[in-house]
């Protein structure tokens, strides 16, 4: 009864939600592609996912330590950014050169620019397409699904730099002839995360269900990229086929649930976050069909980022029966 | 006049390239490696002393109405001179700066000092603070093109550095490498010359001005 007499400032309802939990609960939703990267590139992709996690976190105490902030790297975010880099990497990547991934997303493209909610592009694809740029040959060296089988844990963590005939392979996205079944379990080559669409997908509708991401950007994105693919096929003459073959193969999955929906880099509103989507497919598109790169889904969200605060701009919601503003005169 | 200091001036406190942000163009496009970057810079310092001389001589017969003009050949004069000395004596060097290399005339940090100290001081003062200015251009530009060539092709004035082999970023050499390293070496020189970022950032250099309304209107009253 006290506590109801007690007067206190707004809000007076809160949601109980906190940046830890969220983040978490994205980690949690990233379990299924580990468990599936796990499965198919054996242990070093498990060791590569935590490697990334501790290094970023690591990188943010001392970042915070060095700026006199206060230390939050334990609010999950800087474990969120390495854990999606890690996604992002192939699986026989060295150790140095992801760490270099995981310093560069958090120093350079978070804390620099004053951490946590004011960064202007996404840490973890910034640190993708930094590595794809300086260790362009370690970046795109891909192992096929179970090389692992048959070796030794040593051999294992060892198989990095210079892999025997065989065992690599180009990514089914620019080979284009993997079945659309291996494709939708993961039974391919690639980055650990563009491996198992289905684990991705489960992952993404964990997100929906529990209202962490909205409906807009995924749908957005892949709708877009399906609508372009199909036109593209029909122009092309190809099968109906090579349609379902694009949106499964590639990062767009893992891009469009997980990266396209990060809080801080992407529109607030949902007209924004549709503008975003399919920008974002649109930008895919052209790189993936008409650009010298096999993929293209980092960039485009990475060139959306920059988009973001106009279109957040263009898609500013009014209050109800508020007049629009009137636009100052120029001086 | 405390000649001295018109010297060192150029070098940290003053520096075109990294305080004045001057002369972008051939900072970013040239330093893909450390002997481009020394040449370079040698190059512009030899115009922007010969100019500073020149302009500070002339800087009583020269009319205001057409200075500009004025100092635009004179600045032209001395980069022809250049052009054909590098390309007797350093042959490669003047393949490797191509067209920056007759860019200098261009240069805002000589037509800069021209307009701003040349027109305005007397001779062996101009010839100082074009020696300090030329002198902190050619270090910026040696320091950019060191960190990229070391990072981003593993060698060093072409000297392979052992331990490097097989581990370059090749990011480095590409021009988003160069913003990044001309980033990263103005905030050490600003952490040197002990200079602070200003306490009000204006809206006017802002990208994203148009998108954030509020902030500007607050920073404009």
């Amino acid at each position: 009864m006290t506590s109801l007499l007690t007067v206190s400032p707004s809000p007076h309802v809160r949601s109980g939600m906190t940046t830890q939990k969220i983040m978490l609960l994205v980690v949690l939703a990233l379990v299924p592609a580990i468990v599936a990267a796990t499965v198919v590139f054996g242990p070093r992709a498990l060791f590569l996912v935590v490697f990334c996690a501790v290094i970023s976190m690591f990188t943010e105490m001392v970042c915070q330590k060095l700026m006199q902030k206060e230390t939050t790297y334990t609010d999950g975010s800087a474990m969120l950014t390495g854990v999606l880099l890690a996604l992002n990497l192939p699986a026989t990547l060295p150790l140095w050169e992801a760490a270099i991934g995981c310093v560069f997303a958090i120093a350079v493209v978070k804390q620099l620019f004053g951490g946590l909610g004011c960064n202007f592009a996404n840490p973890a694809i910034t640190g993708r397409v930094f590595l794809l740029l300086s260790f362009g040959g370690d970046m795109t060296t891909w192992v096929k699904p179970f090389f692992y089988r048959g070796r030794s844990f040593f051999e294992m963590f060892a198989a990095t730099g210079n892999l025997p005939d065989g065992v690599t392979g180009a990514t089914p996205l620019a080979s284009g002839d993997a079945g659309l079944l291996d494709l939708f379990l993961g039974n391919v080559g690639g980055s650990l995360g563009e491996t198992s669409v289905l684990a991705l997908l489960i992952g993404g509708v964990f997100l929906l269900v529990l209202g962490l991401i909205s409906w807009h950007t995924p749908v957005a994105y892949l709708g877009g990229l399906a609508v372009l693919e199909l036109f593209y096929t029909l122009a092309t003459g190809g099968e109906m086929t090579d349609v379902l073959y694009a949106l499964l193969s590639g990062g767009v999955i893992l891009g469009a649930f997980f990266m396209a929906t990060d809080y801080v880099t992407t529109p607030m509103t949902g007209a924004g976050k549709l503008i975003f989507g399919l920008g974002c497919a649109v930008l895919t598109f052209v790189i993936r069909e008409f650009a010298n790169m096999p993929e293209g889904c980092s960039f485009s969200i990475l060139l959306m980022n920059l988009l973001t605060p106009y279109i957040d701009k263009l898609t500013m919601t009014h209050p109800f029966g508020a007049k629009p503003a009137v636009k100052k005169e120029a001086k | 006049m405390n000649y001295g200091k018109e010297f060192t001036k150029g070098i940290l406190k003053e520096n075109p390239t990294l305080v004045g942000l001057l002369g972008m163009c051939p900072t970013l496009a040239v330093t893909t490696a450390a002997f481009n970057g020394i040449g370079m810079g040698l190059s512009t310092m030899f115009v922007l002393i010969c100019s500073n001389i020149v302009i500070s001589l002339l800087r009583k017969v020269i009319p205001e109405q057409v200075k500009l003009p004025c100092y635009i050949v004179i600045i032209a004069s001395f980069v022809t001179v250049i052009q054909f000395l590098v390309h007797g004596f350093v042959p490669a060097l003047y393949t490797s700066l191509g067209a920056f290399l007759e860019l200098i005339t261009v240069n805002c940090i000589i037509l800069g000092r021209a307009e701003m100290f040349a027109s305005k001081n007397n001779v062996l003062a101009s010839a100082l603070d074009g020696a300090g200015m030329g002198l902190g251009f050619t270090l910026a530009l040696f320091l950019m093109g060191s960190v990229r060539e070391i990072l981003g092709s593993g060698t060093w004035f072409g000297l392979t550095i052992p331990g490097m082999v097989g581990h370059t970023m090749s990011l480095f050499v590409m021009p988003a490498g160069g913003f990044l390293v001309l980033g990263f070496v103005i905030a050490v020189v600003c952490a040197l010359s002990k200079k602070n970022p200003p306490k009000k950032i204006g809206c006017a250099s802002c990208p994203n001005a148009a998108a954030c309304h509020a902030k500007c209107e607050e920073a404009d009253a």
